[in-house]
């Protein structure tokens, strides 16, 4: 029925709109689950395990502690592990303690427990358990749980994430506006210029000489640390962190603003003898800055990317830190926590991205 | 006689002839390429004939400054002092590093290292990326959506994290990580090739040509490829400088090239160390670095304007 064109009542576009957000919600779940088997499997493919840089563990010890962590069993059941007789008894409602007991189980209350005194789950390993949200425990620092360790590390990341996209927001689209409107001067070549020295040099290569002149040679600012997130101790991250995403927006700004400044309506504003002003703002901004929401996603990642380098030159508490650790140790669990948690966001805000483009540009169909 | 003089007088420009002088026409993509060309001459040639081996460490030269005569001692200090007496005249023209190995011939073979990467990783992304697309282009209908399905999804992954993991399983052999980066590059090509072939399918010189009878062969050659692969260059010129900075930054994580090989991206991890007080060791590799990868962007953005017939 929305096919026709764009639907022209408010619940026509509320239905569509829910029904594109179910199908792309829906789409996402053979994407994550792509990158859950990846990750999965390609860590295991890597040479050594994560208990055996330690000194060597007599035989029996080994086996009981890879035993702990389900790690003795065959991989495919270390991935996905279904007990047919607990999910049976699950799915029929009815727990025969006898019937158990031949299994080797025991029927306590809710949970099969075996002998070891261990949980039985119908769906057990790695995605089972992440079905019922579990991310496992942490290999390498011992008695915390992948959870426990992101959400330790998320609210550094998240503030550093979300400062550096709002600055690269803010300073890029003003700085590729007046680029835009000065274009071929002066100040348009040395706008883009500065814009390409930033696409080109790395933020770890930015971020230290930044520190160098500010921090140490002046003086002016903490050169690393966290400090509880105090605002002197966070320019110097967040500026790294926001350099490439600056130079990349203000080049997208510039040529959407050009383009912009160009077609019909603009010359009908000036026609009609708006003052420039006016119709810089009111008019032409609006359409420019709209290809700029689709760069979102792109924009999340580069920043999560950055981040990993980041947190690791001002030596900040994120979660930058317990994946490059992970990754090195072996730490299966924690690695793939992480990667499911960014994979996630940067889906999430594609999605969020195509849902805006669409409300802000009536020509957008969700087809 | 007159046949031939006629012949010659209508005779076209062909697109490469036109795109050869456009590009030649554009100061800043010229210029970068005789500066690149220079980078990886001296990168290439220079360590045969270079009288300090890149791995030798000389322990009574650690951490001293380049040669006086480069009219850097305001930035850097001079050479002269007590502990570089054993380093003066020595011919360090970038210095020496924290083991005492000469600056310069680390700067040339990581420069090496790093176009290698570089090339090979973008040579990969380009074999898989054009195979890929133009299968799903020419194939079209079902597969071709199969197939895009599937870059898609590749498409939203945190590629980064895919590389490290990638690079944690093959270890830090040289050849692999080459395969690994270029194997996670090849998407956007394989879309731009796939969006090429299927537009040109449809088009009325295509079709005028098959009216024509000229065969499959001879429109795939004269008129399919030459289009397709435009836009590619442009890519390829664009893809090696992004492959030549997820080297570095890989290599900044500490999980690059090993010691005592070395790259832009390790000396610039080394540098960023001893940057407070040896800033060359930072400044020179960032600087070639840096230089390299503005050329490649200026060279792949003059391509792009040359190879646009829009902008004529």
């Amino acid at each position: 029925m929305a096919r026709e064109g764009w639907p022209f009542s408010r619940r026509d576009l509320a239905s569509v709109m829910v029904r594109f957000i179910v199908r792309r919600l829906l789409g996402a779940i053979p994407t994550l689950l792509l990158i859950i088997i990846m990750a999965f499997f390609l860590m295991r493919a890597a040479p050594g395990g994560p208990f055996d840089q330690e000194r060597k563990l007599p035989p029996e010890i080994e086996r009981n502690i890879l035993a702990a962590y389900d790690l003795d069993k065959p991989l495919l059941r270390q991935f996905l592990d279904v007990d047919t007789f607990v999910c049976g008894a699950f799915f029929s409602g009815s727990h025969d303690a006898a019937a158990a007991s031949a299994q080797g189980l025991t029927f306590d209350g809710e949970k099969y427990l075996n002998k070891d005194k261990r949980h039985i789950r119908c769906l057990g390993g790695y995605l089972g358990k992440l079905l019922s949200g579990d991310l496992g425990p942490s290999y390498k620092y011992k008695d915390f749980t992948v959870a426990e360790l992101i959400a330790d590390g998320a609210p550094v990341s998240a503030i550093l994430g979300i400062s550096a996209i709002l600055l690269a927001s803010f300073v890029g689209m003003t700085l590729g506006t007046v680029a835009a409107l000065r274009q071929n001067k002066a100040t348009d070549f040395s706008v883009m210029t500065v814009a390409m020295i930033g696409i080109t040099v790395p933020s770890f290569v930015m971020a230290p000489i930044l520190t160098l002149i500010l921090g140490v040679n002046l003086g002016w600012l903490p050169v690393g640390g966290w400090n509880e997130g105090a605002i002197q101790n966070m320019i110097l991250p967040v500026i790294g962190l926001s350099l490439t995403q600056i130079a990349v927006i203000s080049r997208l700004t510039r040529g959407s603003m050009i383009e912009v400044l160009r077609s019909n309506y603009v010359r009908t504003a000036r026609a009609k003898g708006l003052p420039e002003r006016l119709v810089i703002t009111r008019h032409a901004l609006r359409a420019a800055l709209l290809p700029l929401v689709s760069y979102l996603g792109p924009a999340t990642a580069g920043i999560v990317t950055g981040s990993l380098v980041i947190e690791q030159i001002f030596n900040l508490p994120g979660i930058g830190k317990y994946f490059i650790n992970g990754a090195l140790q072996r730490d299966y669990t924690l690695v793939m926590g992480v990667v499911i948690l960014y994979a996630s966001l940067v889906i999430a805000l594609n999605l969020v991205a195509d849902v805006l483009y669409g409300l802000l540009d009536p020509k957008v169909r969700y087809e | 006689m007159v046949a031939a003089s006629a012949h010659t007088e209508i005779q076209g420009r062909s697109l490469w002839q036109d795109a050869r002088r456009r590009l030649f026409a554009n100061k800043a993509a010229v210029a970068s390429m005789i500066v690149l060309a220079g980078v990886a001459f001296v990168s290439i040639v220079m360590p045969n004939f270079w009288p300090h081996p890149f791995d030798e460490a000389y322990f009574d030269r650690i951490s001293c400054p380049p040669p006086d005569y480069l009219g850097l001692v305001w930035l850097f200090g001079s050479q002269n002092t007590e502990v570089c007496q054993a380093a003066l005249g020595q011919g360090h023209l970038f210095g020496t590093d924290a083991n005492g190995r000469d600056l310069f011939i680390r700067v040339m073979m990581g420069g090496r290292v790093s176009l290698a990467i570089g090339f090979v990783a973008t040579f990969v992304a380009l074999v898989i990326g054009v195979l890929y697309g133009a299968t799903a282009g020419f194939i079209g209908g079902r597969v071709d959506n199969l197939m895009m399905r599937f870059v898609d999804i590749l498409y939203a992954l945190p590629f980064i994290f895919f590389v490290i993991i990638l690079v944690v399983v093959f270890g830090n052999n040289f050849l692999l990580m080459f395969v690994a980066i270029g194997a996670v590059e090849w998407l956007t090509m394989a879309r731009i090739v796939r969006g090429q072939t299927l537009s040109l399918k449809g088009k009325e010189f295509i079709e005028a040509a098959e009216a024509a009878g000229v065969s499959t062969r001879d429109i795939i050659r004269r008129h399919i490829l030459p289009n397709v692969i435009g836009p590619v260059i442009v890519y390829v010129t664009l893809t090696v400088p992004a492959v030549i900075l997820v080297e570095s930054f890989l290599s900044f994580l500490g999980l690059g090239v090993q010691e005592p090989f070395t790259s832009w991206g390790v000396l610039i991890a080394d540098g960023k160390d001893q940057m407070e007080s040896y800033p060359w060791m930072l400044i020179f590799p960032a600087v070639f670095m840096a230089i390299t990868l503005f050329c490649f962007n200026f060279i792949g953005d003059g391509l792009r304007d040359a190879l646009d017939p829009k902008d004529r």
